[in-house]
């Protein structure tokens, strides 16, 4: 369809649904931020957050899961090589048409990639045969291979790209080589923070009226209003790994590969956005019908209310996974009977990763309804509100001007704690079966597929591993902060 | 009390029609069985013949809700909506795929589930109200301070990985205990004990923290200040005073979940091999048989109403102020 745009740019940009609805909620965010600047008791609330450390070392945590998974957002489908004309080009290598050479087919492939594909082609085009260890040079498993000879020796062949670089005595001169350029990374990233920090200081120091000196002290020494230390020393961290990470994974599979040979790594940072997607998403979805019956069943009362409060109690004397067992498979039987509707295999599994969004959504948004419910029905018989209906305003006046304001820290609340358990669950639903499809790289596959590994001999652990420490660091910022946005936001906690 | 009982029972109707509803409408409507037979079948080998065998097995064959063919009260209850979705108030739900009765099936899962669960249930509870009122004790220290970050440690750690990690740590490398399976009688504990003690260690963190929050919250009335000024000692307050004025809120979120016991838990029992309900489900919901879901579905929403009535009868007697009419 924009195949004359594509050819123009290289690429066929790809909107998926989840992804509008992503950077629909950034610019939300966006929104907010600036009118919370306008409003003083919001300020407030938010430098009260900022003055906590472990509520600015879980944002800055928290802000570079979000780039990753933002820039995981950006999807195209590249043009396939036959095109381009240009021999050579590997980036849509291994996604040619399934029907052969078909030369009217489509000149884009039914490949979608996003940005962090395009980023981390390296890492995601050097793919080993089988599993195999982090740093090694190695299968994980012993092959028959032809000896010089003409006879078959059983070894464990080198691997096509880990520390291919290191030549034919890996095992001397690996340590020597990975000490070497994790100094190297490391001097790297201490020249970056150094970087930030200017750049930080001088942001912090505009309109101070002191001296730039002192103002970067100040940070230094933990004497600011907000936490500064504690985002710098976080930022230290995050960029000591990032530098080492981006130092080492173009030469070795820094986390090993998985059964298909697929770094293990890149598969993590991957899943970081299907987390974020399960985190966000469901609440940005359900949270208009929560808002919306919830204040209607609070604040008009009578059949209203019975109505809404049926229709939770119903929902919710189902068992929460089994609603969404059922609502998945149903939903699957839909996608899987019109696969009409979808261009691609992604498009679909978006699909999937939506529907799962709006059902965690159905089954999660009655408890948000219930506490706007008795908030609404403690405003409707305050002073102010009984003046306006006095005054004659008229009812969408009033919830729009004096009740939704007045709620939204219990919106805000409910979307940053549900946000970690979303995020676990989303782990559980897919061995389950009923999460993510299975070709969508998540946190849940990714356990799911090294599970079955766990019983081999030497075990393999690294799979494992790599996602149980992305989801753990994930969860844990997003609590921690959960915690400190609630201790502001909460009246009741002032 | 009766009449209040009797009340609540009568509420219950409309909520287990509602389910029965939006079950109906989930499995029935949404999809036809045409779609549910041609997807079980495989899209490639569902001839039409396929599908109206497939239907006919399972008596998906009939007419919604009207069948227009059978005379006088059959015109109702030869179909789909009466057989599928009316019987389940007799607890009558048919077949799973197998060709087994799933009521029988279910009657003989509920017991391993419960020796899975109700051990979980009772040691949980103890173990995490005992943590958080040591925290209460030591409250605004280091011991509290540290404790709490490792409540929030242990919540934002996945359940998949305590039960991996458990079963690799205690079965496999110290071969303790079996990694997984079940044997009926005493014998069972051999294989009960690392299910429980990891599904205790999974939930301590977020309910530990949460009855902390409980029990700050009673610690600053005014009638703990009196308690104390009386010359009560700490242990004492926290015990006899704190913690008797904290259940009300705790039994709030602790009966409700008391009958859903019965349904097992589906993590621990699918990886541990322990042939309760909750395995049941996960293995229906991987086959994709729907009569089971279904059937689990219903029972799940049933018990769920009896967990509320319990919750308003447990308050009655933790707190004698409070009277049900």
């Amino acid at each position: 369809m924009s195949a004359p745009m594509g050819i123009l740019l290289g690429f066929q940009p790809v909107v998926l649904w989840t992804d509008a609805l992503l950077f629909l909620l950034v610019a939300l965010a966006l929104v907010s931020a600036l009118r919370a600047r306008a409003q003083a008791p919001l300020r407030a609330a938010w430098r009260k957050v900022g003055r906590r450390p472990t509520g600015m070392a879980a944002a800055t945590v928290l802000l570079a899961f979000l780039a990753v998974g933002l820039v995981d957002s950006l999807h195209y489908r590249p043009l396939l090589p036959a095109l381009e004309n240009a021999a050579g080009a590997d980036g849509a290598a291994g996604a040619g048409p399934a029907s052969g050479a078909a030369p009217p087919a489509p000149p884009v492939s039914t490949e979608v990639l996003s940005a962090l594909d395009a980023l981390l082609a390296p890492l995601r085009l050097r793919t080993e045969k089988t599993y195999s260890a982090p740093f090694a040079w190695t299968l994980y498993q012993r092959e028959t291979v032809e000896s010089a000879d003409g006879g078959q020796v059983r070894e464990y062949p080198r691997l096509a790209h880990g520390a291919a670089h290191l030549g034919t005595d890996p095992a001397a001169a690996r340590g020597g080589d990975v000490t070497l350029r994790v100094g190297k990374a490391l001097t790297q990233a201490a020249l970056a923070w150094l970087l930030a920090f200017l750049v930080l200081a001088s942001l912090v120091w505009r309109g101070s009226g002191l001296r730039w000196g002192e103002v970067a002290l100040a940070m230094l020494a933990g004497r600011t209003v907000l936490a500064w230390r504690a985002a710098l020393v976080t930022l230290a961290v995050l960029l000591a790994v990032v530098a080492v990470c981006v130092e080492l994974a173009p030469l070795y599979h820094v986390l090993g590969t998985d059964k298909v040979g697929q770094d293990v790594l890149y598969l993590a940072l991957k899943s970081v956005r299907t987390a974020l997607v399960i985190g966000t998403l469901t609440t940005l979805v359900m949270m208009p019908f929560a808002v919306a019956l919830g204040i209607a069943a609070g604040y008009l009362g009578g059949w209203v209310d019975d109505a809404v409060q049926y229709v939770y109690t119903v929902l919710n004397a189902i068992p929460g996974v089994l609603l969404i067992a059922a609502a998945v498979l149903m939903m699957q039987v839909v996608i899987d009977t019109h696969p009409q509707w979808f261009d691609t295999a992604a498009e679909r599994s978006d699909a999937r990763l939506l529907a799962l969004c709006f059902i965690l959504g159905i089954t999660s948004w009655t408890g948000l309804a219930r506490l706007l419910r008795g908030e609404t029905l403690k405003l409707r018989e305050l002073e102010y509100v009984q003046a306006a209906r006095a005054f004659g305003v008229r009812t969408p006046a009033i919830l729009r001007r004096h009740i939704l304001p007045n709620l939204m820290h219990i919106v805000l609340i409910a979307l940053v704690m549900d946000f970690s358990g979303l995020v676990l669950a989303e782990a559980v639903l897919s061995y389950v079966g009923i999460g993510v499809d299975p070709s969508t790289i998540s946190f849940g596959t990714m356990i799911n597929m090294a599970r079955a590994e766990l019983a081999r001999e030497p075990m393999v652990w690294w799979s494992l591993a790599a996602a149980f420490v992305f989801m753990f660091v994930l969860v844990l910022a997003a609590n921690l902060f959960a915690d400190v946005v609630r201790d502001a936001f909460d009246p009741r906690r002032a | 009390m009766l009449g209040y009982l009797l009340r609540r029972l009568l509420y219950a109707v409309p909520i287990l029609i509602g389910v029965n509803l939006l079950t109906f409408v989930l499995f029935f409507v949404v999809n036809s069985p045409d779609d549910m037979a041609r997807m079980h079948i495989g899209v490639k080998r569902a001839t039409p013949e396929a599908i109206e065998r497939w239907k006919a097995e399972r008596g998906y064959d009939r007419p919604m809700f009207v069948n227009a063919e059978a005379e006088g009260s059959a015109r109702f209850t030869e179909t789909i909506f009466f057989d599928k979705s009316l019987r389940m108030f007799a607890l009558e739900f048919g077949r799973a795929d197998d060709g087994r009765d799933i009521g029988q099936e279910i009657r003989d899962r509920m017991g391993p589930s419960l020796a899975i669960a109700l051990p979980t249930f009772l040691l949980s509870l103890f173990a995490s109200i005992s943590f958080a009122l040591l925290l209460v004790f030591f409250r605004a220290s280091y011991l509290d301070f540290w404790g709490v970050v490792l409540c929030v440690a242990m919540m934002s750690i996945s359940s998949l990985f305590y039960i991996i990690g458990g079963q690799w740590l205690v079965s496999k490398l110290w071969a303790l205990v079996p990694i997984s399976g079940y044997a009926p009688g005493l014998d069972a504990a051999r294989f009960l004990v690392l299910p429980v003690l990891i599904s205790v260690l999974a939930g301590i963190g977020s309910s530990a923290r949460w009855y902390r929050t409980i029990f700050l919250e009673e610690i600053s009335k005014d009638y703990v200040r009196t308690a104390r000024v009386k010359g009560l000692s700490e242990l004492a307050v926290l015990f006899r005073h704190v913690l008797r004025n904290a259940l009300i809120p705790i039994l709030t979120g602790v009966v409700v979940v008391i009958p859903l016991l019965f349904m097992g838990s589906l993590l621990v029992e699918s990886f541990f091999a322990i042939p309760g309900l909750g395995s049941y489900t996960i293995d229906a919901i991987n086959a994709q048989d729907f009569a089971v879901v279904r059937a689990m579905v219903f029972i799940g929403s049933v018990l769920y109403i009896v967990g509320l009535i319990l919750t308003d009868l447990s308050y009655t007697l933790a707190d004698p102020r409070v009277r049900l009419q």
